[in-house]
């Protein structure tokens, strides 16, 4: 038996008595070994226009704002989605290419993770890349690189402008998911938050930023 | 096609004449009815009442009752004892039977159909030659539904009738609340079932709510009576067993 | 102690009496009685399940392979619970590899104990919490609370139960017995410093939610949460959620200390698209929730730098070592049979007396808990608590059969129940239905119930066990002839002879 990480004053009776009951219950009601059918959709791809297309449309059915432009209207599309949201400080993560905020005239501050993570809410808003989107559910993937920052940046502040290029956009829920890398954090963000706690009904903006902007870069 | 007719025991006993209907209906279409005189009950509300021991012999009764090769099929008036002989038969069998009563009950489940399924499925018909000039309200029962999976077949069958004033009743598919003893366990809880079930039935004005389940129209109607409703509950076999030759009498129809 | 070296394997115990929350204290015809009268709940739960029924059936409609996820799914978990041991062990190892410290917990009192200690040993006398269903199912919060820890409920309906004093009715949507008014109160009376102007406009009440939970995220160093799926493979832990307070609780503490029921554990992370297709389709009705959330061990600068994952079985082996009833662990808790139960519509989740309320809580809690505990266990009243409409296995997402499952805890009663009455009954009836001719003649003696019938032939008032059916449904006198005599009687045959075709060509003569 090898050395497992217990907590002081832990004995590994609860480890081994757990793990001796879960072979037991199998021993007492033995199992049928099963097959997966794995015949769902997988491997789906989409002429590029489609992808967007369907894309923006599941964005704006969650309440996101959609902005579509080139890579070389980045820096002015980016300018333009928060002076619309009032924005005039705004954070990026580290790895965050600094040309894309060349238009705007506001402060802009590089986050690290000295920055305690409060302090984030002192921001009007923040401007990240995506790794992955999954475009049938509208859904962007973040995964915590310098491109997109530690999961507190794209939380705390108020209004979230997340650029989506357009050679990152899978089809479905399967394809998005096997781009990701499983040790990140990652995190799957499909609209502004939201909560369906009264009566079931739908309402956005709840703890999570309550603006969320997509710029979709359609040639890159 | 040589038929074997099991009454189930509830249409025996307390709803004979949708039990006759259906007979009468079979004959109609060049089929001949047999009748197992030795039959009685499938054991349904044992198992369903949690008692798996009990119902051995009712099983094995059924099993002997209609295992006689020369009989084609079995039809039974009732999607939930269809369902019984389908899916609850077999777990009995295994638990608590022997070896001949496993191979029994499975050489008769695969010949056991539920009226609509008989008609459409194995005899291939959807206009029986029905007359019946009423407005009617289908309510589908769960286990035709659910457990069976008959899906359109009974309004297939109703749509095809002469005269029929169809109008659909608003969901449909939520359970009228009977259960078996769920009714004497849980009667507060089905009260308030059954009493939405009612208000959508009374909502599509129909004359008759129609189902293929003498045991959820004995709940139904029940309810109906209580309240004084102008809307009876008959069985889809006494619809489609009427014809214009032999019409069914709603304004004198008891129950 | 461990069997596994003994040879001989033992049944794992449940859930202990007495500890948690799988247990009501009265049985549920009892608890539904006082529900039942509630109009309240009845508006507000009916307006809501139709709300979410239609939204799922609409998300569920559009993709052309659910079937096919459902069958995936179903299969990915019973795999996982004929590998259960090798999966948890892979597990555990992956997520030290990472960083992060798993603890193993027999029951439910040992896992608050490990979490107190944990709580304790960072000295914060505070935790933000996220919606969980295994730490409801323990009674974590009463536990801390005798502690001297004082944790605060972060997604909205949570907040809202224990602003209000209250328990969760729903696994999705804790507060779905309250509405918009009642909420507006219960905020009015217990938030500190609320605008004393608040409406009851939904988007006015989380904001004001927002503003209540906001110094909490920002100051609490430690979190607790529960975990939707743990992959073994590589030892990441997802939470789904919508409002964020998730991904609050999750990102901006400094430890995190999650709660995982044994069974939640999947093996690989591809797994994940299988089961974020079909949980937010089935639970919220949405084609995906807002935020999901995975963590692998400790990420460095970024979430809590300290983790640990409590591993609980609490009667969960003990449902595992039922053939039939193990297929209630399958369970995702998208609570999508809860929203079509003609059962829990009307009597709300309450009457369940469990965490776990609905449907899967029927088959689950008496699994988790017992039904034999002590005398007349509410939990024994549970897989009754159902008309076996089926409505439930259509809903879920990993197609656990329900009505079986209920059967087939209704037999597990019966037969540890010893002599009822009703037993006598079931044994009476069979033996009379076995023999023909002894059938035959009780027919016949069920005509004196002719004689008890009104003038109009219905029977109004039943003697007990019947006068449940009576208060509400008349009965129809029996008919003069069962259908065996008339198919017996020249009559019959005579009618018989007259529908046949008149083609002697028919049928028969083939």
């Amino acid at each position: 038996m090898t050395e497992h990480a217990h907590g002081a004053g832990e004995s590994a009776s609860a480890r081994e008595t757990v793990l001796g009951r879960v072979r037991d219950a199998l021993a007492l009601a033995e199992a049928p070994r099963v097959e997966v059918p794995r015949d769902y959709r997988t491997g789906r791809t989409l002429p590029d226009d489609d992808l967007v297309g369907l894309l923006t449309d599941r964005l704006l059915d969650y309440k996101a704002e959609v902005r579509t432009c080139t890579a070389d209207r980045t820096a002015e599309t980016v300018a333009e989605a928060l002076r619309a949201h009032g924005a005039r400080r705004v954070g990026v993560p580290p790895g965050l290419d600094p040309g894309w905020l060349a238009d705007f005239d506001g402060e802009v501050e590089a986050d690290s993770a000295e920055v305690p993570a409060p302090r984030l809410g002192e921001l009007d808003g923040v401007v990240t890349a995506s790794a992955v989107a999954c475009a049938e559910t509208g859904t962007l993937f973040l995964d915590g690189t310098p491109r997109q920052g530690r999961r507190a940046l794209t939380l705390v502040p108020d209004l979230h402008v997340c650029v989506v290029d357009r050679s990152t956009v899978e089809v479905g829920v399967p394809e998005a998911v096997a781009r990701l890398v499983p040790e990140r954090p990652t995190t799957l963000i499909s609209g502004p938050s939201a909560t369906s706690d009264i009566e079931l009904e739908r309402v956005e903006g709840v703890h999570g930023p309550r603006t969320l902007v997509v710029l979709i870069r359609t040639d890159v | 096609m040589r038929i074997g007719l099991f009454a189930t025991c509830l249409g025996d006993t307390l709803f004979p004449d949708a039990v006759k209907a259906t007979a009468v209906l079979l004959t109609r279409l060049g089929h001949q009815v047999v009748f197992p005189p030795g039959q009685t009950c499938c054991g349904q509300m044992h198992v369903n009442t949690g008692y798996q021991r009990e119902p051995v012999p009712l099983v094995r009764n059924f099993a002997e009752q209609f295992g006689d090769p020369s009989i084609d099929a079995v039809v039974l008036p009732s999607g939930s004892c269809a369902g019984s002989v389908r899916h609850q038969h077999g777990i009995v069998a295994e638990r608590y039977g022997d070896a001949e009563l496993v191979d029994g009950v499975a050489k008769v489940r695969a010949k056991t159909y539920e009226l609509s399924e008989l008609l459409v499925d194995v005899l291939e018909v959807t206009d029986v030659g029905a007359y019946f000039p009423h407005r009617v309200t289908y309510h589908p029962t769960c286990h035709s539904l659910r457990m069976l999976r008959v899906g359109e077949k009974p309004l297939r069958l109703l749509r095809a009738v002469e005269g029929i004033d169809l109008v659909e009743l608003p969901e449909a598919d939520a359970c009228c609340g009977f259960g078996g003893t769920f009714a004497l366990k849980n009667a507060e809880t089905s009260s308030a079932m059954l009493a939405d079930k009612m208000r959508h039935v009374a909502e599509t004005g129909a004359a008759v709510c129609a189902a293929g389940d003498s045991s959820c129209l004995m709940h139904i109607g029940g309810g109906l009576s209580r309240i004084a409703s102008d809307t009876r509950t008959l069985h889809l076999a006494q619809i489609l067993a009427a014809t214009r030759t032999s019409p069914y009498a709603l304004a004198e129809a008891a129950r | 102690m461990s069997s596994t070296f003994l040879g001989m394997p033992a049944a794992p115990p449940r859930s202990p009496y007495g500890t948690g929350n799988l247990r009501g204290e009265q049985k549920f015809p009892e608890a539904a009685h006082g529900e039942l009268r509630n109009e309240q709940l009845r508006r507000n739960l009916g307006k809501a399940t139709h709300t979410i029924r239609a939204k799922r059936l609409a998300v569920t409609g559009e993709l052309p392979d659910w079937e096919r996820l459902r069958d995936a799914g179903s299969a990915i978990k019973t795999d996982t619970m004929n590998r259960l041991p090798e999966l948890l062990e892979e597990l555990e190892r992956r997520v030290t590899e990472r960083g992060g410290t798993v603890h193993w917990a027999r029951d439910g009192a040992e896992a608050n104990e490990i979490v107190t200690r944990l709580v304790k040993a960072t000295g914060s006398e505070e935790v933000i919490k996220v919606k969980s269903m295994a730490t409801q199912e323990i009674g974590l919060n009463e536990h801390l609370e005798a502690e001297g820890i004082r944790p605060h409920e972060t997604d909205l309906a949570e907040l809202i139960v224990q602003l209000a004093h209250d328990r969760p009715s729903h696994i999705l949507v804790p507060a779905i017995h309250r509405n918009r008014d009642e909420i507006r109160r219960i905020f009015l009376k217990e938030i500190p410093g609320v605008d004393p102007r608040l409406d009851s406009v939904p988007a006015h009440l989380a904001a004001a939610a927002r503003a209540y939970l906001r110094e909490k995220f920002m100051t609490t160093k430690v979190a607790l949460s529960g975990a939707n799926f743990g992959i073994a493979e590589t030892g990441t832990l997802s939470v789904v959620e919508s409002e964020g307070n998730g991904r609050m609780c999750l990102t901006m503490p400094e430890t995190l200390i999650s709660v995982m029921g044994i069974e939640k554990v999947l093996p690989r992370f591809a797994d994940l698209e299988v089961f974020l297709q079909l949980l937010p389709r089935s639970s919220t009705g949405e084609r995906m929730n807002p935020y999901t959330s995975m963590w692998t061990g400790v990420t460095p600068g970024d979430g809590p730098q300290e983790f640990h994952l409590v591993l609980l079985d609490n009667g969960r082996t003990a449902a595992l070592a039922d053939k039939v009833g193990r297929e209630a662990l399958n369970c995702i808790r998208c609570s999508a049979c809860l929203n079509v139960c003609p059962v829990y519509e009307r009597t709300g989740g309450h009457s369940y007396g469990s965490t776990y309320p609905g449907p899967i809580g029927a088959v689950l809690t008496p699994q988790l808990a017992g039904m034999h505990a002590a005398k007349d266990d509410p939990n024994s009243s549970l897989p009754y608590a159902s008309s076996l409409c089926g409505a439930c296995f259509d809903a879920c997402p990993v197609k656990i059969d329900i009505p079986s499952l209920l059967v087939e805890l209704r037999h597990q009663n019966t037969e540890e129940s010893g002599a009822t009455a009703e037993k006598t009954a079931m044994k009476a009836a069979a033996s009379l239905m076995k023999r023909p001719k002894l059938y035959t003649k009780a027919q016949k003696a069920s005509r004196a119930g002719r004689l008890l019938a009104g003038k109009d032939g219905k029977l109004s008032h039943l003697p007990p066990p019947f006068n449940g059916w009576s208060a509400t449904r008349d009965v129809s006198e029996p008919p003069k002839q069962t259908f065996r005599e008339w198919f017996a009687s020249q009559e019959g045959q005579a009618e018989l002879r007259a529908a046949a075709p008149q083609d002697d060509e028919g049928e028969e003569s083939r």
